[in-house]
């Protein structure tokens, strides 16, 4: 059997696609749901992300006006968004959760953008999937698409400047974005939730016990899905990546 | 580059791996989402039943629960949408380097880098 080597890569971009389909499953899963933050929780939470999108948005139009040909990074980053946060994977505590998928798009074009197709996802999983929902849209956007691409950003840059191997950063910073954003879901179901006994800090405590130990494993996967598809966008779409000085320009 | 004709499989070998193993560990788990055992803490700590005060404008419409199946099917319309755009961009890059015979493509003068 003589395959060329593109030929290799494009066969194991195939079994890729393949294991994502199979693995879609039919669970409620994380995000918060729909009616559960008070209105004043979700007011807050959407005014929080409305600068974050309206300079996302601004951020997304600069790139596309200076170079049509990033529109190409930005269609994979979104649809990676799409993929990823549909998958719901079982983890080791019985109990099925999903990974976010927004830390590609952090690591290429930073959390501003990130925002912007993290928030497209989360309206077509609260319109068609009742998953997440309208009113808890701005706590679920200020998870994961704004705190979590932030760490998965600072983290990628801080693992560049360090001269850290640049998969073992890109793996870094996508799992304990992933990570991250269900610790700040914790968070805010605790603000809307404090315990009757311990007060805030006690609820957190809960919550998280609850969400963290499923998430761990799966922002590991998250990890090393984002490497892989890398590893993809480098072998094939150098030009592009030089452009968003992703690699080095030459 | 020759390296990630190892490192590939390895990733993919690895993320099978901790997606369905847990399958095997847990056996006759339900495998609910752990936004149900969320629900439940929230009405733990409330106690007593916690009635969500908006509810999804879908289950409204059609008055009652999305059925299972048809959840599936738009969970399968999110996977299937995202692996499209992914594959056909691959698909596109890929045979764009096949057939420019090794030479990158022209870039832009004027579109340096963006940062």
């Amino acid at each position: 059997m003589n395959y060329t080597r593109t030929e290799k890569n494009i066969l194991a971009l195939s079994c890729m696609a393949a294991i994502f389909l199979m693995g879609a499953r039919t669970v409620h899963a994380m995000h918060i749901m729909e009616g559960y933050l008070p209105l004043a929780h979700c007011v807050g939470w959407d005014a929080v992300c409305l600068p974050f999108l309206a300079a996302g948005l601004i951020r997304i139009r600069k790139i596309l006006n200076r170079s049509r040909r990033i529109l190409i990074l930005l269609a994979m980053s979104g649809a990676f968004v799409f993929v990823i946060s549909s998958l719901k994977i079982p983890s080791v505590t019985g109990s099925c959760s999903h990974m976010t998928g927004t830390g590609l798009a952090a690591i290429l074009f930073g959390p501003l953008v990130t925002s912007v197709l993290a928030v497209i996802v989360l309206v077509f999983q609260a319109l068609l999937l009742a998953h997440g929902g309208l009113t808890t849209l701005g706590a679920n956007t200020f998870s994961m698409g704004i705190i979590g691409p932030v760490l998965t950003w600072l983290l990628y840059l801080a693992g560049r400047k360090l001269k850290v191997n640049r998969k073992a950063s890109v793996f870094l910073a996508a799992a304990l974005g992933d990570l991250l954003t269900y610790c700040v879901t914790s968070l805010q179901l605790a603000a809307a939730y404090p315990d009757p006994v311990g007060g805030m800090a006690s609820s957190a405590v809960r919550f998280l016990g609850v969400f963290a130990p499923t998430q761990l494993p799966l922002a590991v996967v998250e990890g090393l899905l984002t490497v892989l598809i890398v590893i993809g966008m480098e072998q094939f779409a150098e030009p592009e990546l030089r452009e968003i000085s992703f690699l080095e320009a030459k | 580059m020759k390296k990630n004709s190892i490192t590939v499989p390895v990733l993919i070998v690895l993320a099978v791996l901790i997606i369905f193993v847990p399958l095997f560990l847990q056996k006759g788990a339900s495998f609910e989402g752990s936004d149900g055992a969320g629900s439940e803490m929230v009405s733990e700590m409330t106690g007593g039943g916690y009635e969500p005060w908006f509810e999804p404008v879908l289950e409204r419409m059609i008055g009652g629960e999305l059925p299972g199946e048809v959840e599936t099917l738009f969970f399968c319309i999110q996977t299937g949408i995202g692996v499209g755009v992914i594959a056909y961009c691959f698909g596109y890059l890929a045979a764009r380097k096949k057939y420019s015979g090794g030479k990158e493509p022209r870039v832009n003068a004027e579109s340096g880098s963006l940062s």
